[in-house]
């Protein structure tokens, strides 16, 4: 009993915290999805239901935002985190200057954002001074000049996607090659005196004993794709919706904040609306991960 | 498949840098092991053993030196074309394949015309199983077995391709007691019901004379003696051969040549006709050692240990360079309690001495 009081005691701090911080508004956050046009100056709401729900789907902002988010998810997560392996094993393999490839490497993760966002610009933005460094070279083998940040839609997407590769990749680098680094070599030798094909031993002995760090970074890469917004807003400004290159937590922010905000009920339906997406697709990914991920 | 070692050196960079040194692993191996046979490669730690087994393996390549298996020259083939079988000390099962995946393991990556088909390879797993007596334990994973399953799963992964040679490096050492000395039974079986060529490499000196058809004894990368368990037992070529074999271990003595005696201390213990006069070593096997009021040799006894069958005498003497000596003794011969000193005479044929300045044998 005695016992049970000091765990109390030293749980009840973080209770605190956690309970004001993080419980209560996840509570308020789901009241104020049911509550019709609730008012934050009065405090008032017309009545109760499902409208905000109805309203949030039916808004075409919100499914360009739906429709970005997944487009950017099924291309950004698979594609950073299979980049990040090959360049891992590429890491592990070589020995001349690997710290110095593991140092270039890691560089994105460290640099300021903005200072990435003005390389993005240099290399992507049309001015009135130049096109763009993309674009100048597409010009010089002869394609038609692309204006990236304001240009057609699959440009702007694929400045997105690039982005966010770019910058979730030296994570997933350096998860992978301490992986990597932790295959006990005798495997290695084992396999190679029974003439195991080099593919062979990657897909049947590093890919599983490294397999519970993939599944770590495929699930921790969806949820924070899903949760994408800073980054878009480095790239085409505040105005996301006007880009069309909105995301599900951008039209949330916007809602709350935007030129367009004060809909507390329809932000608050849009964030359990994401909610229930990411809590699906996590689901689902612990689903997979039972059958194929090895835990030793 | 006869091995024949040529020469064979290994040379590796020092691992401190600034040390332009390179470290001998392997210094000028010469031997041949004959087909069939079970062969204890044995030393200390870091004596080079398992490079040599690695180098005959094919995982390093040689700086000096051939390697021949049978009449063909393997020195430079890739250890997957040598045909040999390779088991790990820490067993090196894949933890996340069945026992049956493993042993399947190397089948599958046969190509071309040895490729098996699907009931071939259900087959040859079934008989590497049963040859290790592992057949129950097909779809366990590694994990969920014993040290001694996982030490049989691995034997018969090495061995389901049927290599020419079997190489095992301190296969027993992981094993608790009890485990080992039945593990080491099996080895000896599965090896003579196979016929392989079989090398391990082990530091403990019991197993290797235990099951060894043959024993070749290293140290710092020099082969020291190789020959029959007994015989090196028996007729020992230099001081560390004599030391390292054998437990309890044998019993060195400070001493000398003088006028065809050899004398510790001022006894006279034996004849040594035909000798230079010199400072020697005098090793005595514990077994060499006989109760005798009349002996040469006087000990001062601390302790007796009686162990049924013998009786095990710890005692202290002036020239002996280690700590304790120990004489094994049938029970028969009684030495009373409460004696402070005790008289021994000595068996030749289980005393050897040694030149005190090089440690080689001297031949009586």
């Amino acid at each position: 009993m005695k016992k049970n009081l000091t765990a109390l005691l030293c749980l009840l701090p973080a209770i605190f915290f956690l309970g004001v911080f993080m419980v209560y508004p996840l509570i308020d956050v789901f009241v104020y999805s049911f509550e019709e046009g609730y008012n934050f100056a009065s405090r008032s709401y017309f009545g109760t239901g499902l409208y905000n729900y109805s309203y949030v789907l039916h808004d075409p902002f919100f499914i360009q935002a739906l429709k970005n988010t997944f487009i950017l998810v099924i291309i950004t997560v698979p594609l950073s985190t299979g980049i990040a392996l090959l360049i891992s094993l590429e890491l592990s393999s070589v020995r001349v200057l690997r710290d110095f490839f593991q140092t270039v490497y890691f560089l994105p993760y460290v640099t300021n954002t903005l200072a990435v966002g003005l390389v993005f610009m240099i290399l992507f933005k049309k001015t009135a001074y130049s096109d763009g460094l993309v674009s100048i070279l597409i010009q010089l083998f002869g394609g038609p000049g692309i204006d990236f940040i304001d240009g057609p839609y699959w440009a702007k997407m694929f400045v997105m996607c690039f982005y966010t590769i770019w910058i979730v990749m030296p994570f997933k680098i350096l998860i992978l090659t301490s992986a990597l680094a932790s295959v006990n070599p005798m495997y290695y030798k084992a396999a190679q005196v029974d003439a195991t094909p080099r593919w062979r031993i990657f897909f049947k002995i590093t890919l599983p004993m490294i397999s519970p760090m993939v599944f770590y970074l495929v699930i921790t890469g969806f949820i924070g794709a899903f949760k994408a917004y800073s980054d878009e807003v480095a790239l085409f400004g505040t105005d996301l919706n006007a880009a069309g290159m909105n995301t599900i937590v951008g039209y949330v922010y916007d809602m709350l904040y935007g030129n367009s905000g004060g809909y507390p009920s329809y932000a608050s339906a849009a964030a359990l609306i994401l909610f229930a997406i990411v809590f699906t697709i996590t689901t689902i990914n612990l689903m997979v991960s039972r059958k194929t991920v090895i835990y030793q | 498949m006869k091995i024949v070692l040529e020469h064979l050196t290994k040379r590796f960079p020092n691992r401190n840098k600034k040390i332009k040194e390179e470290v001998v692993a392997v210094n000028d191996f010469n031997f041949e092991i004959p087909d069939g046979k079970l062969i204890g490669l044995l030393g200390p730690s870091g004596c080079g053993k398992s490079t040599a087994l690695n180098l005959i393996c094919g995982l390093e390549t040689p700086t000096e030196g051939r390697i021949y298996f049978g009449n063909t020259d393997v020195t430079d083939l890739p250890p997957e074309r040598r045909g040999v079988g390779l088991v790990f000390q820490n067993y090196a099962l894949y933890p996340h394949l069945t026992v049956r995946e493993n042993i399947r393991f190397p089948l599958e990556n046969l190509r071309g015309k040895d490729k098996l088909t699907k009931e071939q390879m259900e087959e040859k797993v079934r008989e590497a199983a049963e040859l290790v007596q592992i057949k129950e334990l097909l779809d366990r994973r590694p994990g969920e077995m014993s040290g001694g399953q996982q030490q049989r799963v691995a034997i018969a992964r090495a061995l389901v391709k049927r290599p020419q040679v079997l190489l095992l490096d301190e296969p027993l050492s992981n094993l608790d007691a009890r485990l080992r000395l039945q593990t080491r039974e099996e080895l000896r079986r599965i090896q003579v019901e196979t016929g392989i060529t079989t090398v391990f490499v082990t530091h403990d000196q019991e197993e290797a004379m235990s099951i060894s058809d043959m024993i070749v004894v290293m140290k710092e990368g020099v082969l020291q003696q190789m020959g029959e368990p007994q015989s090196i037992y028996d007729d020992p070529d230099n001081l560390f051969v004599a030391s390292f074999l054998g437990t309890p271990k044998i019993n060195v003595f400070n001493g000398r040549v003088e006028k065809s005696g050899i004398y510790i201390g001022d006894s006279k213990v034996l004849d040594a006709y035909g000798v230079k006069d010199r400072k020697v070593y005098v090793a005595i096997r514990p077994e060499g050692f006989v109760v005798d009021p009349e002996g040469a040799l006087c000990c001062s006894l601390i302790n007796r240990e009686v162990m049924g069958r013998d009786t095990s005498l710890v005692a202290t003497h002036p020239d002996f360079t280690g700590e304790r000596i120990r004489a094994i003794i049938p029970s028969e011969q009684v030495v009373e309690k409460g004696t402070s000193s005790v008289r021994f005479s000595l068996k030749p044929a289980k005393v050897c001495i040694f030149d005190a300045e090089s440690g080689r044998r001297i031949r009586l």
